[in-house]
């Protein structure tokens, strides 16, 4: 079964363990400013939102990358750059939609999430479950589940009460 | 759920020493930036943030220099654990000389800024001096700049931050900073971070606006490492665990410190109209509950949580006002979310002031971090100018034409705005209870120990709370013992010395690893032991760790004897000690200070005098100068 990243930016605190676990894993020290994934905080910090790569089954970074440096991990279907063949051009962090391939010039080389090998340090971190690794077929499951409930006459959440 | 339970090291972990091993020293005066390497000896016996910033204070100050002079310095301090996946690994510590007490202050404040001044590669930043002209601080890794505030000084604490994200085209730097409380000289001005976090207490706010230095940006891309990877992910993932697991968390997820509200009235342990009472009846309009129940508009004051940095607690508030509000009805400016209420924040402007309308108490919880003042210290000072009014002492003619009655939550909106803006009566509202109340000669009615505002725990119910209160380095405070549990059990002096001592020693400990102090029931002293042991290099045992509290708590003690503090300082206000609580579980008792403190002087190896004796400074290193 393929999994995937499932953010739910309604759980998500803004505490930064999702950064502090990814960088610990990626870079082996505790460094949000290399981390994977990054929360977004807005409106005087009443909203929170945890974002990185989703992995794109036709990834543009993976098309756009002239030494074919991206590769596609068969077992996770994550995205992973090979850092021994890229050069840093950059021209995948153009090709991106989201933003979520960037350059870190302290090794000159491209970073992205990578799905750590199919076990992912920001998701077991998350305090809230606000990140999750779930089957990549039903991501929205709960969303439907509980829109499910609404067609028959339950409040959504967050609706008045 | 996760329940904590984080992944373990991996190859690519690097070997640090928590530490970054470097304190940036900017001095003002000269405008000089020096990066100089952490005595690692002091931060051997000292660990981190207070206990670390409390000894390089000690060593770089005369401690009878005026606060609000060039002499004081400003530390701004982070731990060992501070940044790493340690559970609340984003609180640093402001240790200066408090302009509000003359005596160390030590407040400490959580958000993002402190874990990004780290990543930044520093442990500590210290400011000396006094710059000639309004500057801020840059600080983005090695690049250290002190830059003009001609466009900032005058703007908000909020304006500020966004200034200067805008100004460096960095969304994600973190700022600290004041607001005009700092600038204007407020006693209890705050430094004040990520919008609504705060260094809060004792006007190291005002220390900052004396130096001339509006903010510090900080933005860090150096990570940090620790001794043992393996250990240590192990220590986080069992700390994170036990949190996780806790009824006392859950509860502070859910209700954050809000809920200590109800227990204290129930208790009659809320100060209420200046201390004339121990339990508020309008308690239920402003409780817990209440700010989760749509008003008659249907408006719910709370909309979530929110954390710190690197907490999996989540206490923090967020909350909004309701648009109909008199406070806010016709300005839209204010129709967004912020810091909601927290106890302390609910109970000075609440039942201290015998306000109960908790969208008055929120707006005045944004004055205080638009604008960087000291909620608990503004409300015990607006509650004694409210009863300075009723007594007739303060008339209409001081306060603006503003009636400041107890309960008046006009006068809190109004005189909470003027305060932050340094307008009107909020001018001698700035000044604090203690120096307020001399002026109108009545001194009587200043709630104040060494010059600070109580916190909202009332001593004549929580008799070691006022043993704490009596005895703290920094003034009238509840955040540097934890006699909760005795207090509860037992509402006589008796027996309070012992854990109001040694509470005080652990909290000393804790606040030096970097963590935040609403661990500590779950953590327990070994929790912090085993981080802390792996993530710096040596030996850290239980002892050693206690020890360094003990050696914090009497190294505060020094630097306040030397600023001219006595024994006669150690007392609560009469109020206290003789006018017997009206009502709730501790009726007809009062603060019983003259069985504890004799008992806590021995208990801390302290003379008669409460000197530290030779044999106590030289079992804990120290020695008299």
């Amino acid at each position: 079964m393929q999994k995937a990243l499932l953010i739910d930016p309604e759980k998500c605190t803004s505490c930064l363990q999702c950064e502090l676990a990814c960088s610990f894993e990626q870079e082996g020290v505790f460094n949000p400013a290399k981390s994977r994934i990054k929360v977004f905080e807005f409106e005087h910090g009443l909203k929170a939102i945890p974002y990185t790569c989703t992995q794109c089954s036709e990834a543009w970074c993976l098309h756009a990358c002239p030494v074919e440096a991206i590769t596609i991990n068969e077992a996770t279907g994550a995205k992973e750059v090979n850092p021994n063949t890229c050069v840093g051009c950059k021209v995948c962090t153009i090709a991106c939609p989201f933003g979520t391939i960037n350059y870190n010039a302290d090794s000159g080389k491209v970073i992205k999430c990578d799905l750590c090998s199919g076990d992912p340090a920001c998701a077991k971190a998350c305090p809230t479950d606000a990140i999750t690794y779930v089957d990549a077929n039903w991501t929205g499951y709960d969303r439907m589940q509980e829109m499910a409930l609404v067609g028959h006459g339950r409040p959504a959440k967050g609706a008045a009460q | 759920m996760s329940g904590g339970n984080v992944k373990g090291a991996n190859a690519k972990a690097q070997k640090g020493m928590g530490w970054q091993g470097t304190v940036l020293r900017v001095d003002l005066t000269r405008g000089e930036v020096h990066k100089d390497p952490l005595n690692m000896e002091w931060a051997n016996d000292y660990l981190g943030e207070r206990g670390l910033a409390t000894k390089y204070l000690y060593e770089m100050m005369d401690p009878k220099a005026d606060a609000m002079s060039p002499e004081n310095v400003l530390i701004f301090a982070t731990g060992p654990l501070s940044g790493t996946m340690s559970s609340t690994s984003g609180r640093y510590a402001v240790v200066t000389k408090g302009p509000l007490t003359d005596a160390i202050a030590c407040s400490n404040s959580g958000g993002k800024f402190g874990a990004f001044l780290k990543f930044a590669g520093y442990d500590m930043l210290i400011v000396e001096g006094r710059s000639e002209k309004p500057v801020y601080l840059n600080i983005a890794d090695d690049t250290v700049e002190i830059l003009s505030a001609d466009d900032l000084w005058g703007k908000t604490v909020w304006e500020t931050e966004e200034w200067i994200k805008t100004t460096h085209q960095n969304p994600q730097m973190k700022v600290a900073s004041i607001g005009v409380a700092g600038e204007t000289g407020n006693r209890y001005a705050c430094v004040v971070n990520d919008l609504h976090r705060a260094a809060g207490r004792s006007g190291v706010g005002a220390v900052m606006g004396s130096k001339n230095l509006k903010a510090v940006a900080a933005w860090g891309t150096k990570g940090v490492a620790v001794d043992d990877p393996v250990t240590f992910m192990k220590a986080v993932s069992e700390t994170h665990t036990a949190l996780h697991e806790s009824s006392g968390r859950k509860g502070l997820t859910k209700y954050g410190t809000h809920a200590m509200l109800d227990a204290m009235q129930k208790f009659g342990g809320l100060p209420t109209r200046n201390f004339e009472d121990v339990q508020f009846e309008g308690a239920k309009k402003i409780g817990s509950r209440a700010v989760r129940e749509p008003n008659e508009n249907g408006h719910v004051n709370l909309l979530t949580n929110k954390a710190c940095f690197g907490c999996t607690i989540a206490c923090g508030r967020i909350a909004h006002i309701d648009e109909k509000h008199f406070s806010i009805v016709n300005r839209p400016k204010y129709r967004h979310a912020s810091g909601g209420l927290e106890y302390e924040t609910a109970y000075a402007f609440g039942p201290l002031c015998g306000v109960d309308d908790v969208d008055a108490l929120t707006f005045a919880g944004y004055m205080t971090n638009e604008h960087g003042y000291d909620p608990i210290s503004f409300g015990g000072t607006l509650a004694a100018a409210m009863e300075l009014y009723e007594m007739g002492v303060l008339t209409k003619e001081h306060t603006d034409g503003i009636e400041l009655k107890f309960g008046s939550a006009e006068a809190l909106v109004v005189m909470s705005e003027k305060t932050g803006k340094g307008e009107g009566f909020g001018k001698e509202l700035a000044l604090g209870s203690k120096r307020l109340c001399e002026k109108y000669g009545h001194p009587e009615v200043a709630m104040v120990v060494k010059g600070q505002e109580f916190a909202g725990y009332d001593s004549r119910a929580l008799q070691g709370m006022g043993l704490g209160y009596a005895t703290s380095n920094r003034g009238a405070c509840h955040l540097k013992h934890d006699v909760f549990e005795p207090d509860m059990e037992d509402q006589t002096g008796k027996g309070k010395a012992e854990p109001c001592k040694t509470s005080q020693d652990q909290i000393a400990m804790i606040d030096s690893t970097g963590l935040c102090l609403f661990t500590a029931g779950d953590f327990g002293t070994e929790g912090y032991r085993k981080q802390v042991d792996a993530a710096c290099p040596g030996d850290w045992s239980t002892e050693r760790m206690l020890e360094i509290g003990e050696r914090v708590w009497n190294l505060e003690r020094m630097f306040n004897l030397e600023a001219g503090l006595t024994k006669a300082d150690d007392t609560l206000p009469k109020r206290l000690l003789e006018i017997p609580a009206p009502s709730g579980t501790a009726k007809g008792k009062v603060a019983e200070l003259d069985i504890m403190l004799p008992e806590y002087y021995e208990l801390r190896g302290w003379g008669d005098d409460g000197v530290p004796t030779k044999d106590t400074l030289d079992r804990l290193g120290l020695a008299a100068r």
